[in-house]
């Protein structure tokens, strides 16, 4: 395990700093000068000049790059070319709504999904198998900034129970609130989110209930709950937990439609704006910081899998 | 992009694109619904908190370091205060100059401050801080647009503290309504992208980046107090987010409704209100002056009777918005209906095309920028040149390349652009700008009418401008945007005009 942990951890690294360079080419090659954004109009070629100077995208790539890496090796991510301030102050204002809305989202939804489709699998021969099935196919179809529509149409407009969006001026200052101000974009993320996983759940479990070592507890005297506790939750934990890192991952940054519907300052916005404004250090700031969590998150999730399974463990270590 | 002397911002693409996209999924759905009387904030009148909505966040709160559009909307007339004022009619008032005298020869600006003029700091205003509020605009690295417009300023005196002489190299007339721009800050202050220090009926509270900007009112403000406790910006990138918070009443009022699917469910509910204000953006279709086809003015004046502007407008904005006929809007003091000049008549587009040498009609590229209005603009105009033979290609482009591809480097035959400032006819006197209009009448008419001694004679010579321009066709001016404010009917004393984007909220009160 030690000597998986070494290898892994030393693969992590070395994807972030490929995803650097990757990250950093890829905006460079986006047509157009910052400096532009920056200029009034009637702007002189010595001034745009100047402004280049300015903002180093005079330097040559490979320069601008080294510079832009030791800054981030000391966790500075730079300032806005558009607004002047400091990146990362930025990034983590917003994190007190997306961090939230993310793992709020994601907990509802695997509350929802492992029970929901672990009995889409155990019942499938009665008619709410196959009903929970349909319905999760469904879900997975309709696109979030739909539900987040409707949710908004019957809960905030009709209703008038619940805010239509935004966040307080005074955040978690105000803790109802921000609680508030959270609901129903959490449920439309939890609803979209479950939708995938509880067919993850259903096929996991399906496979496990058809093991032979199901068949071997039971001859063993275990009953089938007993059975599928122990030996089957167990086996079925292996794939999904794979996939809930993948979905934990998406849904950091794949909020972004979702916040907008419902006007939350979170990260997604700010990486919207700051694509549209050729911001680059604010977009390599959001990507970095959100690649890094996609990494991290997936790291952890193969670290869960193996304690999960010591075949994996087993493996990993020859 | 829209084009202003401002430093520009792409914001509103990616709120055009994801206002279509909801607009799509709640048509319909909110016909029924309206607000309640659930009031957020407790009590009205004088403690009341104004809850304003808004889609121009600031990058930042400095309007010299490209704080943009939004800066001037939450903070200009609020927080800071300059010599002079823009009213929301046009019309500009003496502010911190009390009184102004102005040398024989207009070359010599003469300003005694208003006494008792505290910034929010507790600091005493004095002329040593306008003058270097006024450097801080023609510095080395501002950013601010007015930069080129105070190149005229030689030099500045203050010979003591409530009396500052700003000395110019020519006459200006332009020179107290460009003073009208120009923050009065704190000479002391240290870090104004973050915090503000002016003289305002407001104080800056705090700014929540990607979410509200509040401000309080100001105990010690030397002139009338504001009518309301304070107020709240909250800003959206969502269209539909924006207009759902007007309807459950998180916000009071919009500052300018960009999406006309939108207004139906306020107009035809008594607890709203929606103001046709009268605006200053212009949709241009752009000619390049310089290039052929369109060097010949009949070319211009063919394509322009060819197109039926009031058809374009309705469609895109019903019954809101305003034919204009050249390039001045209402609310600048020399505008003049031009609408008559070569308007839409198909025959004599025809005619046109055939004493220009294209009796058949001819092709040309029009660069259209991405985001909405100018694609449906753009399909509009193509359908309508069909008729007199005139093939168009439409080349979508981003606001980025516009800017290098049209604007920095005149490569383009035609193209489309919302122009947003008022007073901005004078760029037709201007032969290096993007479009290339060269008449030396025009730009001899221009510079006379800055240089002029009264606003008469400088109306008059801009008057005679702007109907050559018309007449030349040297562009075709398509509609004027509507500028629409959509509040609570609980409110009142609010701006409708949103001149350059000011929002003045002390005189709001809220019943």
């Amino acid at each position: 395990m030690a000597r998986y942990l070494l290898r892994r951890t030393a693969i992590l690294i070395g994807s972030l700093f490929l995803a650097a360079v990757v990250l950093f080419v890829l905006l460079r090659l986006l047509p157009g000068d910052p400096a532009n954004a920056l200029l009034p109009v009637g702007a002189t070629p010595d001034q745009i000049e100047a402004a280049r100077r300015e903002l180093g995208t005079d330097a040559s790539l490979p320069a601008q790059f080294l510079a832009w890496l030791r800054d981030v090796a000391t966790l500075d991510l730079g300032k806005s070319l558009i607004s002047t301030l400091p990146v990362g102050p930025e990034i983590t204002a917003r994190l007190p709504v997306t961090v939230p809305l993310t793992l709020a989202a994601f907990v509802l939804a695997v509350l929802v999904a492992v029970p929901v489709g672990a009995l889409a699998a155990a019942r499938a021969d009665r008619w709410y198998g196959p009903v929970i099935n349909a319905v999760a196919q469904l879900g997975i179809a309709v696109p979030a900034f739909w539900v987040g529509l409707l949710l908004i149409t019957v809960f905030a407009l009709r209703l008038q129970v619940l805010p239509a969006g935004g966040f307080p001026p005074d955040g978690w200052a105000d803790p109802g609130a921000a609680v508030e101000a959270l609901i129903l974009p959490v449920v439309t993320v939890a609803l979209v989110m479950s939708a995938s996983l509880i067919r993850y759940v259903r096929a996991a479990t399906l496979d496990v209930l058809g093991a032979d070592y199901l068949r071997t507890a039971r001859a063993l005297g275990a009953s089938p709950a007993q059975a599928m506790w122990r030996h089957g939750l167990r086996n079925a934990a292996v794939p999904v937990i794979s996939v809930l890192a993948m979905e934990l991952a998406t849904t950091f940054l794949g909020a972004v439609v979702v916040e907008s519907v419902f006007a939350l300052p979170g990260l997604g916005g700010l990486l919207v704006r700051g694509i549209s404004q050729h911001d680059y250090p604010v977009v390599q700031g959001v990507m970095l910081v959100s690649t890094a969590t996609v990494l991290v998150v997936g790291f952890l999730g193969d670290l869960a899998q193996r304690l999960v399974d010591p075949r994996l463990r087993h493996r990993g270590a020859s | 992009m829209r084009l202003r002397t401002e430093t520009y911002t792409v914001r509103r693409l990616t709120i055009r694109v994801l206002a279509a996209v909801t607009a799509l999924g709640l048509a319909g759905a909110l016909a029924a619904c309206g607000g309640g009387d659930d009031d957020s904030t407790a009590g009205g009148g004088e403690t009341a908190i104004v809850q304003v909505g808004s889609v121009y966040e600031p990058q930042n709160l400095d309007n010299t370091a490209g704080g943009g559009q939004g800066v001037t909307e939450a903070l200009n007339g609020n927080v800071y205060e300059g010599l002079f004022r823009l009213t929301d009619t046009g019309a500009v008032e003496p502010l911190l100059a009390k009184d102004q005298k102005v040398s024989d020869d207009g070359l010599t600006y003469t300003f005694t401050l208003q006494p008792n003029v505290k910034f929010h700091s507790g600091k005493a205003l004095t002329s040593a801080d306008v003058k270097a509020s006024i450097e801080r605009v023609t510095a080395e690295n501002s950013k601010s647009a007015r930069k080129s417009n105070l190149e005229v300023i030689k030099e500045i005196s203050t010979p003591d503290d409530a009396t500052v002489v700003v000395k110019l190299k020519t006459r200006s007339i332009s020179f107290v309504y460009n003073l009208s721009y120009i923050w009065v800050v704190n000479a002391d202050a240290k870090d104004l992208t973050t915090t503000a220090d002016g003289t305002g009926p407001y104080r800056l509270g705090e700014w929540k980046r990607g979410s509200t900007l509040s401000l309080t009112k100001f105990d010690g403000y030397w002139g009338a107090p504001a009518k309301n406790a304070g107020v709240v910006f909250h800003y959206f990138t969502d269209a539909t987010a924006l207009n759902n918070a007007l309807l459950t009443n998180a916000v009071d009022v919009v500052t300018s409704e960009q999406s006309p699917d939108a207004l139906a469910q306020f107009a035809n509910n008594a607890a709203y209100k929606v103001n046709d204000g009268k605006g200053t953006t212009k949709l241009l279709l752009a000619f390049n002056d310089k290039v052929a086809p369109f060097d010949k003015v009949e070319v211009r004046q063919a394509v322009s009777a060819a197109i039926d502007d009031k058809k374009l407008l309705s469609s895109i904005w019903g019954e809101y918005g305003t034919p204009i006929g050249s390039m001045v809007p209402p609310s600048d003091p020399w505008y003049e209906d031009l609408t008559s000049v070569n308007a839409y008549d198909v025959a004599a587009a025809k005619a046109k095309l055939t004493a220009a040498g294209f009796p058949n009609g001819f092709a040309f590229t029009l660069d259209t920028p991405s985001y909405d209005p100018h694609p449906t603009a753009a399909t509009f105009i193509k359908s309508e040149l069909a008729k007199i033979g005139v093939t168009v290609t439409i080349n979508t482009i981003t606001a980025d390349e516009w800017y290098t591809k049209v604007y920095q480097k005149r490569d383009f035959q035609a193209t489309m652009q919302e122009h947003v400032n008022d007073r901005d006819v004078v760029w037709y006197g201007d032969p290096d700008f993007y479009w290339g209009y060269s008449n030396a009448q025009v730009t001899k008419w221009i510079d006379e009418a800055e240089q002029a001694k009264t606003a008469d004679e400088q109306t008059a010579l801009l008057k005679q401008a702007n109907r050559k321009i018309a007449e030349d066709a040297a562009s075709d001016w398509l509609y004027l945007y509507p500028q629409i404010v959509v509040a609570s009917s609980k409110l009142s004393g609010y701006p409708v005009n949103g001149l350059n984007a000011q929002f003045f909220t002390y005189g709001i009160v809220k019943s």
